[in-house]
């Protein structure tokens, strides 16, 4: 695992002076994970916030080639990337050995390009896709998707007098990417920076397809202040509302555990995309709904720690 | 070497003699066979290829994007609603400017749900600035995959090689097939006009472009099409030169003194080939002019040519579904509304969904030109009302 001091010498490949809002997660971890991916890189990414802040001609903060082509279209067209290696490999037309990253948001992995990704996995094209997570189509105005939590107010979800925001909870995206049996699956979060860097440094060595999810929380989408994104992002691991860990090699590894397990509620208040849940009548109850299922989940994942899952 | 094969069997073999570097694709009636066949010569080492078994077409033409960028030779091939939803992705391929090599077994676009040959799928992705060629025989479908790689790198265009779904695709036809090794030498090493995976000079492929550049983004992709036709003349001319045959961007059968010709695309001119025989044998002066590239839509060459007939039946295998006929007639009205000589035009539709087209068919449209007139705007050939 990189050190910080080794880090402060390492070049920076996203480079600063793009056009992400004060405080997105997602132009956080993108730095991060390039800064921690052994070079040489080669980047897809998908229509969505990170091309539009990053890429809008002629300007572009990726100093890695990168390429963008559709929405849903990450993992599809890092098949054919990561064909193409194989093929100039194979020829004697490449010599070096590349790493390569397919970026998407949770629209284009959970729903849009779901099908390209299980495909991609499927065949066993060796890169490391990674899902940077802020729960909702928030490039095109904050509207629900299937990594949306459970009672959270978005536009295509929002919290009216007689529906309270999203019913129904989250789509367990890593989960699906185990049981394609990838080499190493795992999730983090910005916040935990040095735990992120060092399961892209895994997920790249493993010996197939890796994913990766990371929580990068959105200021505009989730309604905080822009100053609070390392915070809330941590307040999401020591609620274990998003618990950290990865799988390889058949075995679950929980890599954080938070020394007090801080109610879900705690997580929940600093955003504005829950706010209805405080004070309004019926609040409490998805609340509890929501602490029921972290906990259910978190206690899964403890007994998942224990055995051995390997086909 | 002079060999029995279906349109699907050509294909795959020009695909074997072209030997590309990356084919993604998905299976769909009535191209399935032809990538089939070609998973057999990636089996047997009988091609350098990687071939990507993507789980839809939408995933086939993202990952050719991707390879085609990468700096690899790409090929695939469908069909109707494989294409279909392959459309977003064409637009994609066009505007990054990939000579990505693409065959269709043209079929008729659901619903109601129809296997069979006609031209509504190709025609349905013709503003996505894809080269196409349509073959009217198994012979030319291979010949035209082969010339459409070359075209396609020269151009920095994508392109389509459409051959008549079941017509074509499952029809046995005696070809005549070159040796490997001349294919491979004639068309050469790839060479990309760029390349993601070069580290020594980093790209970013398909930048966000606002209103400042993507029009002019636009305007050098039309450029590229305008100046697409000399690259199809110059490559069919050292085709013809190296393999002693050859075709042309606009073909004419028996036109020399012609009144009335019909204009179409497709298998459906052989049928035609045999109706102008039979009328030249009864004296009547008629022929044929055959489209092989819809794209670039080649202008410069059809208004002069069908200005010399007094009528032109336009023969559609697809229909705009406008009440103003099919695409053919649409944009020859166009192409001729300013011409100093304009001919008669009469709109036929013929052959959806597989429908027979007959010589008599043929005859019978043929007698309606040499009149000048017909009582319908539009006449649909040979539908039951």
């Amino acid at each position: 695992m990189v050190g910080i001091k080794e880090l402060c010498k390492r070049p920076e490949l996203f480079s600063s002076g793009h056009r992400a809002c004060a405080g997105c997660g997602e132009a956080l971890a993108v730095r991060q994970i390039l800064l921690a991916a052994p070079q040489p890189v080669v980047a897809v990414m998908p229509t969505g916030c990170l091309e539009i802040f990053s890429s809008i001609y002629p300007h572009s903060a990726w100093q890695v080639p990168t390429i963008h082509t559709a929405f849903e279209t990450s993992a599809s067209t890092a098949s054919g990337v990561e064909a193409a290696l194989r093929f100039r490999k194979k020829m004697g037309r490449l010599q070096e050995e590349i790493n390569l990253i397919a970026f998407g948001g949770d629209g284009g992995t959970y729903d849009i390009g779901f099908q390209a990704l299980s495909g991609a996995m499927e065949r066993r094209h060796k890169f490391l896709y990674i899902c940077t997570d802020n729960e909702g189509y928030m490039n095109t105005g904050i509207q629900r998707s299937s990594a949306t939590p459970y009672g959270a107010s978005t536009t295509t979800s929002p919290a009216g007098d007689l529906i309270p925001g999203k019913t129904q909870h989250r789509k367990d995206i890593v989960e699906i990417m185990i049981a394609h049996d990838v080499a190493y699956a795992g999730q983090t979060t910005v916040a935990l920076w040095r735990d992120l860097m060092t399961k892209v440094e895994k997920a790249l060595a493993a010996p197939g397809p890796s994913f990766l999810n990371v929580l990068v929380p959105c200021p505009l989408g989730w309604g905080y202040r822009p100053g609070e994104t390392i915070r809330i992002s941590q307040l999401a691991a020591d609620t274990c509302f998003w618990p950290i860990y990865e799988f390889a090699d058949g075995r679950y590894k929980i890599n954080y555990t938070p020394k007090e397990k801080l109610p879900v509620e705690e997580f929940l208040k600093t955003q504005g995309r829950f706010s209805h849940l405080f004070g309004a009548e019926g609040g409490r109850a998805i609340v509890a709904e929501l602490q029921r299922y972290v906990d259910a989940k978190w206690s899964l994942l403890q007994k998942k720690q224990e055995a051995l899952c390997t086909p | 070497m002079i060999l029995a094969k279906t349109g699907n069997e050509a294909l795959a073999l020009a695909m074997k003699h072209i030997n590309p570097d990356v084919v993604a694709a998905y299976p769909i009636t009535p191209s399935t066979e032809i990538v089939q066949i070609f998973s057999t010569y990636v089996a047997d080492g009988a091609v350098d290829s990687e071939f990507v078994a993507v789980e839809s077409e939408h995933s086939a033409m993202a990952a050719c994007i991707g390879a085609a960028a990468s700096g690899c030779r790409t090929m695939t091939a469908t069909a109707s609603q494989g294409l279909a939803l392959m459309h977003e992705m064409l637009f994609i391929a066009g505007g990054l400017r990939l000579p990505i090599v693409m065959s269709v077994a043209s079929r008729a676009l659901s619903s109601p749900l129809n296997i069979h040959g006609d031209h509504s799928d190709s025609l349905a992705s013709r503003d996505s600035g894809w080269l196409q060629f349509f073959c009217e025989t198994v012979q030319e479908g291979y010949d035209t995959l082969i010339q459409a790689v070359k075209i396609a790198e020269r151009a920095s265009l994508p392109a389509i090689c459409a051959i008549d779904g079941f017509i074509l695709s499952h029809c046995l036809e005696r070809i005549e097939t070159f040796e490997e090794k001349d294919v491979r030498d004639w068309l050469g090493p790839y060479r990309a006009s760029y390349d993601l995976l070069d580290l020594k000079k980093p790209i970013l492929v398909g930048p966000a472009t606002l209103q400042d550049y993507y029009y002019e983004f636009k305007r050098g992709q039309i450029e590229g099409m305008n100046r697409a036709l000399p690259v199809i003349e110059e490559v069919q001319a050292e085709f013809r030169k190296r393999f002693g045959r050859g075709y042309d961007v606009v073909e004419e059968y028996r036109t020399e003194d012609a009144e009335a010709v019909l204009f179409l695309m497709g298998s459906a001119c052989g049928t035609v080939r045999e109706a102008v025989d039979a009328l030249r044998l009864a004296g009547k002066k008629v022929g044929m002019v055959k489209l092989r590239v819809y794209r670039p839509w080649p202008h410069q060459l059809l208004k002069p040519l069908l200005q010399r007939f007094k009528a032109v039946g336009v023969l559609d295998r697809a229909d705009t579904v406008s009440s103003w006929g099919g695409h053919l007639f649409t944009e020859l009205s166009s192409t001729l509304y300013d011409a100093p000589q304009r001919p008669k035009l009469l709109s036929y539709v013929y052959g959806l969904g597989g429908k027979e087209f007959t010589p008599e068919d043929a005859a019978g449209i043929f007698a309606e030109v040499l009149s000048g007139s017909k009582p319908e705007m539009v006449t649909y050939v040979g539908v039951r009302s």
